[in-house]
This record gives C-alpha cells, sequence and structure tokens, in this order.
C-alpha cells in the first residue's frame, strides 16, 4: 500500500464496555474507528448487569450514555451483528474482513416500533442473553435502550424460517422492512492497527455435574443472576426459581465453581465472583428482606477500592452468612435444593436445604476466541485468554505489533480495570500510529 | 413572544404503553406559546430528529420541549439536531418522561398521563426563560505534566512523549524509578525489577520530547484544563535556595504512589522495637543483597543467614478498629513471591505465611501461589499473629490457626510485615494545590469508579498509579498508559468547548462576602476586592450549585437554571397538591 | 489532697489488702482517699453491644454521684477502672445515649468527671519523682514483673493510659521504687481468669506461660493492679504446685503493697496465707 494512503483507522473488535472504552477515546483523539460487535447491540456483559459493585450503581444507567456515545460519534463506524472472519495485510495495513450476519430486517427502513417484537407468536426460552430466566421472541432487540435500537431474527427458533409457516412480523411492520431472503454479506476495511476487546463467558454449568446441572433446576449462573435482578430484565428485578416462580426463601451462592481447581476445571482466579457474590446476596436480601443468604468461599478476595469495606459492610450489617469451605454435592429433595459441604472453621460437614443455587462459574474466554486468535494471528495462553506480551509492562501488546487486547479477553478483570485496560490500549494504539506516521515521514 | 415545539417520543411501548400520548399532546397544545406539539414512536430516530428539524424550520420554533428518556440518554442528540438547523442548542429540554414517570408507574395509566402532563408543562415553564447560551471555548496547551517518576509515571510520560506530545516530568528524588528500585524481583516470573524499570529510565532521560526535573517538586498550579501555570522548585543540591520555574501545560498526571504503613504503628509486632521485624521493602533490600553477593538472605540484627521466617499479611490492612479498613492489594502477591525467593536463597530454610485469606487474583498468580505451597514448601497458617518478642537472639510468635482452632507459638530468625500501602508523604499538598480530591484513606478519589477510574474531580487531571489505590505493576502500567490515552484524546482539540451551564453573578446583589469561595470544590470562585463582588471563573465552574445554595444574597444563579425558572417548574406540580402522590425513580 | 475513691466490691473482700495498702501508702504521699457514700456495683463489664444501655445505668450513677463531689474519681480495680472510663468516654462522646441514661436513672450527669487509675495519679497527678523522694525502705536490686494484664490499658484509645503494645507505667514507678522492673513478653497478656469457670485448663495455661515468662527473666517478684488477676495468679500455682513436681511458684503481690512497703509500710501487714508462695522471705532477702 501507498505510504501517502496510509491509513490511521482502527478496527476495535467486541462492542462491550472495553471496546466502547477503547473506541471512543480513539474516536475522541480524532481517529476513525471501525468496531464490530457479535449481538444486534453494543453494551455487552454490562448490558445484561443488574447494579455494579461496590457502589450499587445502575449499571444501565452508567452504561447508557456510553453506548448512545458510541452510536452518535462521527468517527465511530458501527457493524453490529457482524464478525471479523479474516485479517490480511501487515501492521499499519491491515484489511480486515467483516462477516455482517443476516438480520433478516432491512435497518435502513425500520424505525424500531417494536410491533414486530409485540407480535412475534414464538417464544424461545434459549436466547443466550436472558441466561434462560426469561424469554426473547424470535424477532427482538436485545434491550429497550439498545444501541442501535434495531430487530434482528433469530433465525433457528423462527416460525417461518424453520417450517415456512408465519410471516407475523412482515404483517405488521409498518415499513416493509422484513427480509426473510437476506444473507450472510462480506464487507472489507482498511485499518492500520487492531484492538480485541472480545470479553468473557462463563464457564459452562453442564461441565459441573456435581452441582446438579440438567437435574435441578433452581441452579443458575451468576448471569442468570444478574438478568433476575436486572429491573429491565425479564423478572422485572424479581427474584424467583426457574422450577416454579415462587420467590427463594433461602439462596446459596458457592463461589470458586470451576475456579481455582487445576484438577477438574480452570486453575486461575476468576476474579470478580467474590464482590459479585456478595453483590448478588445483598441485592437479593434488599428484595426479600427475612430471605437467607448464605455464601461459601476458599478464600474471600476484595481486593479493589472500597470492596474490603463493602465485605465488611455485608457480614456485619447485611446479615450475609460466610461459610468457608467447598461445596461437594447439589441434588434435589423434595422443592428443596440440598448441598453437602464442609465448614472449614469449625471442621464439620455441612448439609443444608435451600431454594436457589447461584454458581459463581469461572469466567472464561467466548468459544470464538480461540478462531480469532488464529484470524489475528496472535496467541492465546493455556486458559485461552490473550497472551500479553509481558506480564508486567505489555498487558495490551500480544506479539504481533498492531495488534493490541483490551479486558477480559486477555484475563478476568473488573469493570474498572477494564476501562482503564481499554483506555491503555486507545493510548498504545496511539503511539503505535503515531511511529507509523514518522516512520512514513 | 416565544414559539414553544414539544415532541413527545412514544419510546416503542415503554412510553406510549403507560402514558395516553395523544391526550397529552391535545392538552398540551393548548398552552399559552406553545406553537406546534406532535408524537412520534421514537423521536431518537433518524426519521424522529427530521420531524424536529422540519418543525423548527417550517413553524420558526423558538424553543423545545423533548419529552422522553433521561438527558443523560439524548439531551445531547437533540440540541445537536436543533443547532443543525439554526436554534441555539440551549433552548431545546428534555422532559423526562421515561425513567420518571411511565417506568414507575406501569400499573396507573391515568396518573402517569397527568405527570407526564405536568412534567412537560413544568419544563416549558423552565425552556421559556432559557437564554441562548454558547458554548465556553479555551484554548488546549498541548503539553502535559507528569508529577512523580515511578513506573506510572515514567510509563504515562513515555506514551505521551511517543505520541508526539512534549512532556515535562517532576520527580521529589533525585532519582526515578520510585519503589520499583527497591525491588528485587518481581512476582510471578522473577524478572529482576531492574530490567523493567532501566530501559524506562533510560528512554525517558533520553526522550526529545521529555523535560525532566529531579529533586523537584510542583509549588503552585493555576489554571483549569488545557491552561495550567504549574510552578516547580528544584533543590539545587548545594544548599542553595531552590530554583523555580513556571511551565505552562494543558493536561496534569498525579502519579505519586505509595508508602507502606510505618512498623512502628504495630507495636504488637514489635515493629520499630525489634530490629529483626521488617517491612516488605525492606525484605526486598535483603533480597536484593543476596542476589548481588550471591550469597544467603541475612538478617538485619547480626548478619546471621536466616533459617526460619514469618511473614505477616496483612499488617495494618483490614483493621477497622486499629489501623487501615482496607486491603492493601497487593501484599498476598509479594510475600508469596519473598517466601518463594527466600526458599532458593536460603536451602532448607523454613518460610511461614500468616495470612487471612490468600488474594492471588492477578493473572497466573493463584497458580504461581499454588506451586509455591505445594512444591516449594512454603507454609500458610490462616490466623492473625497475635505478638511477637524477642525471645534471646530469635524472635517468638504467637498466632493462632483458625482452621484447626490451635494455638500456635513459632520462634523465628527474622519476621516480615507485610504492612498497610499508604499514600505517599505529600499526598495532601498534592490534592490541595491540584484541587483533585482524596479518599478518607488519602487515597485520591476517582471521578466515576467503574467508568471513569482514571479521572480525577478536576477537568484535566488523571490519575495514575498507587496513589489513587494500592495496585500491583501491572495495573499500574496499564492505567498510567489509560492517562496517557485521555490526554491524547483532549489534546486532539485545538480548543476546548465546555458547557455554558455555569454560575452567573449579579454585581449588584453580591455582598462579597466570600461564603461562595471556600464552599467551591473546582475552586472557580473568588473575590474581586476592587470590584466589590464574587467573580466565577467559567472555565473552573462545574455548575454544581453549591454557591447558590450557599449564597445569602441570591446572588449566585445558575445559566438555565435561575430561581424564577425552578419555581416556574415547582409551581407546576404545587398546584396538583393534595392528589395522588407522585414516585420519581432515577 | 482529698480525691473521690471508688473501692469497688472485690476491694471489699477477696482484694482488701490492696485497698488497705493503697490507702496508706496514699497518706504517706500526701493524699487521701475518701469513698464515695453508697457506692454501687461498677457493672463489673463493660458492654459491647453499642444499643445495650441498660447496662451502663450503674456505672453511670457512680459517675453521676462522684460528680456532685468533684471533677476527678480515682480508682484502684483495674475491672472497675476499665467499666468506669469506657462509660465515661461514652457519656463524653454520645450525647444521644448519656442523654437516655441520665433520663433513665434520673440523675444529671455533665461528662465532666475524669476517671483516674491510682497509677495515673501517682504518674501524672503526684509524679514519680515525688514518690522516689518518699521512698524509705529502696527497693534497690529487687528484681520485680509488673503485671499490666488485659483490661488496665485496653482499649488504648479510651483508656489513654499507656501503650498497651509497650507499656512503662508500671516499670517507671518500680525504678522509682528503686527497684529494678523486669521486662518480660507477656507483661499485658491475658491472665484467663475470665476462663476459669469454663476452662480450667485454659486458665492454668494462660497462667503458667505468665509466670514461666516473667520466672525465666529473673523475676523474684510479681505484682498486680487487678483482683482477678491477682486471684488467679495464685490461685493457678496452688493447681500447678499440685500437678507438676518442682515447680517453683514466683510470689504474687498488689503493686501497693510493694508500694506501702516501700513507702515505710510494715511488710507483716502482707499476710501470708492469702498468698500461695509466701512473699515475704523474698522481701527479707532485700532487707525490707
Amino acid at each position: 500500500m501507498a505510504e501517502a494512503t496510509h491509513t490511521q483507522r482502527v478496527l476495535v473488535i467486541g462492542g462491550g464496555i472495553a471496546g466502547i472504552t477503547a473506541a471512543v477515546d480513539l474516536a475522541d483523539a480524532g481517529h476513525e474507528v471501525v468496531m464490530v460487535e457479535r449481538l444486534p447491540s453494543v453494551g455487552g456483559r454490562m448490558l445484561q448487569l443488574s447494579e455494579t459493585f461496590p457502589t450499587l450503581d445502575c449499571a444501565q444507567c452508567t452504561l447508557t450514555p456510553r453506548t448512545v456515545e458510541t452510536g452518535q460519534h462521527p468517527n465511530i463506524k458501527l457493524y453490529p451483528y457482524a464478525e471479523v472472519v479474516g485479517l490480511a495485510g501487515e501492521p499499519g495495513a491491515f484489511r480486515v474482513r467483516i462477516r455482517k450476519k443476516a438480520s433478516y430486517v432491512d435497518w435502513s427502513r425500520c424505525t424500531g416500533c417494536g410491533a414486530c417484537q409485540e407480535r412475534c407468536p414464538q417464544k424461545v426460552k434459549t436466547n443466550p442473553f436472558e441466561r434462560g430466566v426469561g424469554i426473547k421472541k424470535a424477532i427482538y432487540t436485545l434491550s429497550p435502550q439498545a444501541v442501535p435500537n434495531k430487530p434482528v431474527i433469530d433465525a433457528d427458533n423462527c416460525r417461518y424460517l424453520t417450517r415456512g409457516k408465519c410471516r407475523v412480523c412482515a404483517k405488521v411492520c409498518p415499513v416493509d422492512a422484513i427480509d426473510y431472503e437476506m444473507a450472510d454479506t462480506f464487507v472489507e476495511e482498511d485499518v492500520a492497527a487492531v484492538i480485541a476487546a472480545t470479553g468473557f463467558e462463563l464457564y459452562p454449568m453442564a461441565a459441573l455435574g456435581e452441582y446438579g446441572y440438567g437435574t435441578v433446576p433452581d441452579v443458575i449462573d451468576g448471569l442468570a443472576m444478574e438478568r433476575m435482578l436486572s429491573a429491565s430484565g425479564p423478572t422485572a428485578g424479581q427474584v424467583l426459581r426457574p422450577s416454579d416462580g415462587r420467590v427463594p426463601r433461602s439462596v446459596a451462592f458457592i463461589q470458586c465453581v470451576g475456579s481455582r481447581d487445576p484438577e477438574n476445571h480452570k486453575p486461575y482466579c476468576s476474579r470478580i465472583c467474590c464482590m459479585y457474590s456478595a453483590k448478588h446476596a445483598r441485592l437479593y436480601k434488599h428484595k426479600v428482606h427475612d430471605g437467607l443468604a448464605t455464601l461459601f468461599y476458599m478464600d474471600l478476595r476484595s481486593t479493589g477500592k472500597g470492596y474490603e469495606e463493602f465485605l465488611q459492610q455485608s457480614t456485619e450489617e447485611e446479615g450475609l452468612v460466610y461459610v468457608r469451605g467447598r461445596v461437594s454435592r447439589i441434588f434435589r429433595e423434595g422443592d428443596k435444593v440440598v448441598l453437602w459441604g464442609t465448614d472449614t472453621l469449625s471442621g464439620q460437614p455441612v448439609e443444608m436445604a435451600v431454594d436457589l443455587v447461584v454458581l459463581a462459574t469461572a469466567v472464561t474466554p467466548n468459544p470464538e476466541q480461540a478462531e480469532l486468535a488464529r484470524v489475528l494471528g496472535i496467541p492465546a495462553d493455556p486458559n485461552g485468554f490473550f497472551q500479553e506480551a509481558h506480564y508486567k509492562t505489555g498487558s495490551i501488546e500480544t506479539g504481533r505489533d498492531g495488534v493490541f487486547v483490551a479486558g477480559c479477553a486477555q484475563g478476568p478483570r473488573d469493570i474498572a480495570d477494564t476501562v482503564a485496560h481499554a483506555s491503555a490500549a486507545a493510548s498504545k494504539v496511539q503511539v503505535f500510529l503515531s511511529r507509523l506516521r514518522r516512520e512514513a515521514a | 413572544m416565544n414559539r414553544i415545539g414539544v415532541f413527545l417520543c412514544w419510546c416503542g411501548s415503554n412510553i406510549a404503553g403507560t402514558v395516553d400520548v395523544h391526550r397529552v399532546i391535545e392538552e398540551v397544545r393548548k398552552l399559552p406559546e406553545v406553537a406546534h406539539a406532535e408524537n412520534y414512536m421514537y423521536m431518537c430516530s433518524d426519521p424522529g430528529q427530521d420531524l424536529v428539524k422540519a418543525a423548527i424550520r417550517d413553524k420558526n420554533l423558538t424553543n423545545l420541549v423533548v419529552a422522553s428518556c433521561s438527558p443523560r440518554m439524548h439531551e445531547n442528540t437533540f440540541r445537536k439536531a436543533a443547532a443543525s438547523v439554526g436554534l441555539n442548542p440551549y433552548l431545546v429540554e428534555i422532559a423526562n418522561v421515561r425513567e420518571q414517570c411511565s417506568w414507575v408507574h406501569q400499573q396507573q395509566k391515568d396518573v402517569a398521563t397527568r405527570k407526564a402532563y405536568n412534567i412537560i408543562k413544568a419544563t416549558i415553564e423552565k425552556v421559556k426563560r432559557n437564554a441562548a447560551l454558547e458554548a465556553i471555548r479555551v484554548p488546549v496547551t498541548k503539553r502535559a505534566l507528569v508529577v512523580g517518576a515511578g513506573i506510572a509515571g515514567i510509563t504515562a510520560a513515555l506514551d505521551l512523549a511517543d505520541a508526539g506530545f512534549e512532556t515535562v516530568v517532576v520527580e521529589r528524588e533525585a532519582e526515578i524509578g520510585g519503589k520499583l528500585r527497591r525491588i528485587s524481583r518481581t512476582f510471578p516470573y522473577h524478572e529482576p525489577a531492574d530490567a523493567i524499570l532501566a530501559p524506562r529510565a533510560e528512554a525517558l532521560r533520553d526522550h526529545p520530547n521529555v523535560t525532566l526535573y529531579t529533586s523537584s517538586e510542583v509549588t503552585a498550579v493555576g489554571g483549569y484544563v488545557g491552561n495550567f501555570d504549574v510552578e516547580v522548585a528544584t533543590d539545587p543540591g548545594d544548599g542553595g535556595p531552590p530554583e523555580t520555574r513556571t511551565e505552562k501545560v494543558g493536561a496534569i498526571v498525579v502519579s505519586t504512589g505509595y508508602d507502606l504503613y510505618p512498623v512502628e504503628n504495630l507495636g504488637e509486632y514489635g515493629g520499630g522495637r525489634l530490629p529483626d521485624v521488617i517491612d516488605g521493602l525492606a525484605f526486598e533490600g535483603l533480597l536484593a543483597d543476596s542476589f548481588r553477593n550471591g550469597e544467603p538472605v541475612r538478617r538485619p540484627s547480626d548478619g546471621r543467614p536466616v533459617r526460619d521466617v514469618v511473614f505477616i499479611q496483612c499488617s495494618g490492612s483490614r483493621d477497622p478498629e486499629n489501623h487501615k479498613p482496607y486491603c492493601s492489594r497487593i501484599c498476598c502477591l509479594y510475600t508469596n513471591k519473598q517466601a518463594r525467593l527466600l526458599r532458593d536463597r536460603n536451602p532448607g530454610c523454613r518460610a511461614w505465611v500468616s495470612f487471612m485469606d490468600v488474594r492471588t487474583d492477578c493473572k497466573n498468580t493463584e497458580e504461581y501461589c499454588q506451586q509455591n505451597i505445594e512444591e516449594r514448601g512454603i507454609v500458610y497458617v490462616r490466623g492473625r499473629v497475635s505478638r511477637v518478642w524477642q525471645e534471646g537472639d530469635r524472635l517468638r510468635l504467637w498466632t493462632a490457626d483458625t482452621l484447626t482452632g490451635e494455638k500456635i507459638e513459632l520462634d523465628a530468625d527474622l519476621v516480615v510485615l507485610a504492612t498497610a500501602v499508604v499514600p505517599a508523604a505529600g499526598y495532601a499538598e498534592v490534592s490541595s494545590l491540584l484541587r483533585a480530591g482524596v479518599d478518607a484513606n488519602g487515597f485520591f478519589q476517582e471521578s466515576h469508579i467503574k467508568l471513569r477510574p482514571v479521572e480525577s474531580s478536576t477537568r484535566g487531571v488523571y490519575l495514575a498509579g498507587a496513589g489513587q489505590y494500592p495496585k500491583d505493576i501491572t495495573d499500574t502500567v496499564a492505567q498510567a498508559q489509560a492517562t496517557a490515552s485521555k490526554i491524547q484524546s483532549l489534546f486532539a482539540n485545538e480548543e476546548l468547548a465546555q458547557d455554558p451551564l455555569v454560575c452567573r453573578v449579579d454585581p449588584d446583589l453580591c455582598s462579597a462576602c466570600g461564603i461562595c469561595v471556600p464552599i467551591c470544590p473546582y475552586g472557580a470562585r473568588e473575590v474581586d476586592a476592587l470590584a466589590g463582588f464574587s467573580r466565577v471563573n467559567e472555565a473552573l465552574c462545574e455548575g454544581c450549585g453549591a454557591c447558590v445554595a450557599a449564597c445569602p444574597n441570591k446572588a449566585c444563579q445558575l445559566k438555565n437554571d435561575s430561581m424564577v425558572q425552578v419555581v416556574g417548574e415547582i409551581e407546576v406540580f404545587a398546584a396538583e397538591e393534595g392528589e395522588e402522590d407522585y414516585t420519581c425513580a432515577c | 489532697m482529698n480525691y473521690t475513691y471508688f473501692p469497688g466490691c472485690t476491694l471489699y473482700t477477696k482484694g482488701k489488702s490492696f485497698d488497705d495498702a493503697g490507702k496508706a501508702a496514699g497518706e504517706r504521699l500526701g493524699f487521701s482517699l475518701e469513698e464515695l457514700p453508697s457506692w454501687t456495683c461498677c457493672g463489673a463489664t463493660f458492654p459491647l453491644a453499642e444499643d445495650y444501655d441498660m447496662a451502663l445505668a450503674s456505672p453511670t450513677r457512680v459517675l453521676a454521684h462522684s460528680r456532685q463531689r468533684g471533677d476527678k474519681l480515682v480508682t484502684l480495680c483495674a475491672v472497675c477502672h476499665n467499666v468506669l472510663k469506657r462509660t465515661n468516654h461514652v457519656m463524653k462522646t454520645n450525647d444521644e445515649r448519656r442523654a437516655k441514661v441520665t433520663e433513665f436513672i434520673e440523675e444529671p450527669y455533665d461528662a465532666g468527671l475524669e476517671v483516674l487509675h491510682y497509677l495515673e495519679v501517682l504518674r501524672d497527678e503526684i509524679g514519680f519523682e515525688a514518690v522516689a523522694g518518699k521512698v524509705q525502705k529502696n527497693l534497690s536490686g529487687l528484681r520485680v514483673a509488673p503485671f499490666y494484664g488485659c483490661l488496665l490499658l485496653r482499649p488504648k484509645a479510651e483508656m489513654a493510659m499507656d501503650d498497651p503494645d509497650a507499656p512503662s507505667i508500671f516499670e517507671d514507678l518500680l525504678a522509682a521504687l528503686g527497684a529494678e522492673p523486669v521486662d518480660y513478653p507477656m507483661k499485658a497478656e491475658c491472665c484467663g481468669a475470665f476462663q476459669v469457670v469454663h476452662s480450667d485448663a485454659m486458665a492454668t495455661r494462660c497462667s503458667r506461660e505468665i509466670i514461666a515468662s516473667a520466672r525465666g527473666r529473673g523475676a523474684e517478684l510479681l505484682v498486680t493492679a487487678c483482683p482477678l488477676c491477682q486471684f488467679n495468679l495464685e490461685d493457678r500455682q496452688a493447681e500447678m504446685a499440685r500437678g507438676e513436681q518442682g515447680f517453683k511458684g514466683l510470689p504474687v503481690l498488689y503493686f501497693t503493697e510493694l508500694l506501702d512497703v516501700a513507702l515505710g509500710g510494715d511488710p507483716d501487714r502482707i499476710d501470708p496465707d492469702k498468698h500461695h508462695t509466701d512473699p515475704r522471705p523474698v522481701l527479707q532477702a532485700r532487707g525490707l
């Protein structure tokens, strides 16, 4: 590529809080940003959260101004519902290939009126965004405040696309935006640098047979609890048991599920679970005042600003009961969930019957991350997170010039650390671009 | 005569599902000065914005009320839309009928409808008295200042300098490098700290864009974002008076770092009285000596190689009654490394670690810690040490193993206290000079705990490293780079546009009593003795209203939030008094 | 000089010699301890629950009555001292609780009282130098281990008497008397007295460590400022002597007893029957 046309654009993969932060920093600094997000809207995991520790601020309220800013920024070109499938060229002159997934809705026509979602007859329980707690329709948006606020059709569950009958959404759409014939399309963009901010997934509960996955319905993971606690979530903030929709009178929270367990699961600490479990238990107690919240832990890890104080307050003033020990088995007994475990402080075995169990499962990379690492030509560590170039001073760099990482894709971290990490990535990209300019001059 | 336009958004069914939007618009049309009113499914969408723009043009609208979601969502959207067709953006107001109305009255449609109408009516009362304001524009000096040249300051300065910006670095010590200079090797890969520090220190010293002042301190700061004047005093080193110079910069990074809580404060452990009771940094020094001399680790009192060492974590941390309430974040990590290096250096020695919770939560540190316990024979005992005393030429300790419930007595040659991390001495002066607030523990306060972790309470002043809160090198470096990113975004502008919704003073009402000066958190108020009234520095004012509330003469008013406007809004609701109570959310 | 004085129940019974010697020594130093008329129980333990105001009623009544007589109240028993001083601290720092408690006992109290331990009187009012000037029988060469116990100095901020981790008030007094204070690590540990009923063995273990530590560092005598410590350290020694062959006891005295002797009091007032290990031989060996 000729130097005169040397682009200064940056590709940001992932529209969670890491990607948003990096993109807005770069865009504010005058750089064009191409953002690719695999879901229909930006916001990432934070969009699923209820309230954030340790201040118990509403996650949506702090996030949505950022998503709006991302959607409206003149320097940010957004590809929602899209994936990066190829990266060619060289540092400073990459050509990225993007697959725009078929949404089956012509977004240039759609006004986001919501009529299609309202009238769609197909309820879907498996939409990953709701974590099995609530339903979405087969045509859906992620949230009322979604950016962009345009629906997509879930092709695996749409009656028309799977069985050839229905077309309700097409009938009710006032602007004829539904297009069942739509196919994936591919576009290419020229960028100088890449930031991979693809976030995290939780360790699958299916891998945790001892905790009753599949046989005990009232065992859920942390993100499912977030959806339940979220005021804008499927239960409008009520804590309800999946099995019978009753309000649980007692809830057990189990930390280090799949974490710190090199023999069976993941060897590492997932860093955020101690805090979000305490938060979950407190929010549960705020909603169910006489509810009993018991937390099983190995070590309490509250290392961020104000976190230790939050935990102290949780035990001393909010009445959370902490038991130091691991739970060995969970099974169903009548309509109760029974736990067997040990209290390592008293040395006594513990048996407890509760209404609901929340597992703080290990933070893992997204399943697609391995393929993305291959596409980007950057290494992953043994746990599948992106491998940083230097443990202390190069947690942003990857070993491949011009390709940077940010946030949980490199390792578990909380929102504040993710935001700082993402801004750091924006800085490293600018230093890189500045070097390109000097070399070109 | 105003020609007010009102635009009510359905927000799909979010608002329209609860509020009878058609009835509200019908009623609004009857209000005086309302020249146009309409509703639409998604006012923020492009077609919705086009409706707004067209109405401004076609109906010659002079003021707008957009009744929709919280202004935090789309105030900017509609202000920009208005500006694009020539209407001053500060003549646009948002009436929040979603978060504060439809969402909280989902089961009460009539109540919600009446309340939405009243919110709109109240907002009309405000907007009709709004002034057409212009954004405050200030030039930007594209130079940065970094206060403190530890690894945080060095990293921030190098990123900024590499990105092409002149950067002034002020370090009070004669040498740069901060606490990293005292660390032997880092966890979890045992890399010599100097391998990290030396090349960066050299790069900083040699960088053409960096001006480095060592043995120097910031002694005065004036100005505001984009335009700071910073006085730097340098100790000439010959006993003479400090040389002072003034640097003009547009942004400042505070990277003043940490100290360790004095061992003297831990009387129960004999801190300060027993020579072989030392803190973590002192032990780093012993380790460094050991590596340098190729000898085992020796203890301070008599230079004897140590055989039994006890490391006490949470010394002064997590102890709200007696010491510091917070977790110091790095101690579990470095203590584990110190115990491991000790076992490597002094084969056959015993290393005990007394802990409350093991908090090895950084990448690869859990694995590292487990390996050190399982394969390197470090003994972890869960419990707090209650006492340390001298017994002959050894130290004796009492602790408890809270897992077995047993009391334990240990003898040791050396006790290493992982003392709490505290803000570096002088933080209070820096805080006051820069108007960067600190929390109850003296750590610099970020402006939002989640989303603005490196911004201080003062615009243009950014926070990096352990001065904000204890953190390891990795997180410190990332945070320092984050400040560099924020400053690069700031410096991308030739001038800064700031919201003009600031305080205004009526000189006729002001008695120059000066109450507003100390109450202002941003240092924006100053009594002009000559003119005889108190002035507002608009570049510093954040429009918080503290002075408005405090002013005994009602001489301070917020622009476009004047007393008459607020009272006008209240009167709308006061007229409804006696009827059903309303709830507000958010 | 007269001080209002609160003896407390134990100093009327088991701790009589603590009280007697304290009063006698005071007279020799030029001050009198004037017993608060019709005093009531101090409450015996300071309530740790922040809302348990009832437990403050009794000590507050003591404070209120004392206040009517002046602005200082002197105590000798470490337990009473702890309860009264801490209750006073609550009265001084928490107007709400003060109002509630004083309303309940129907006595006004303005929190204007200062609660002093006898040791504080010696240090801060009389002065250890002045005490040294009144010594008639120098204790020169006598190696005495001061025992602070758990309650005398803690909690540090409320008692505001000395650093509980590195105290010196006792040592300074002993030095003023010419004795050689023995520094030993157990001097401010718990003697176990509170566990005697619950766990006899634990109380014995605590006391054994204290006695062994003091003896190991050359102490010939141990002095206390607390009737509970005094009783427990003596009683446990009797227990140890029964169970352990070759056990060597350490005589234990109230500090006022030793003080009185140094100021010219009659050593014969020390009753050997009240001590497990007779302290008199040690004193006699030093010519007392």
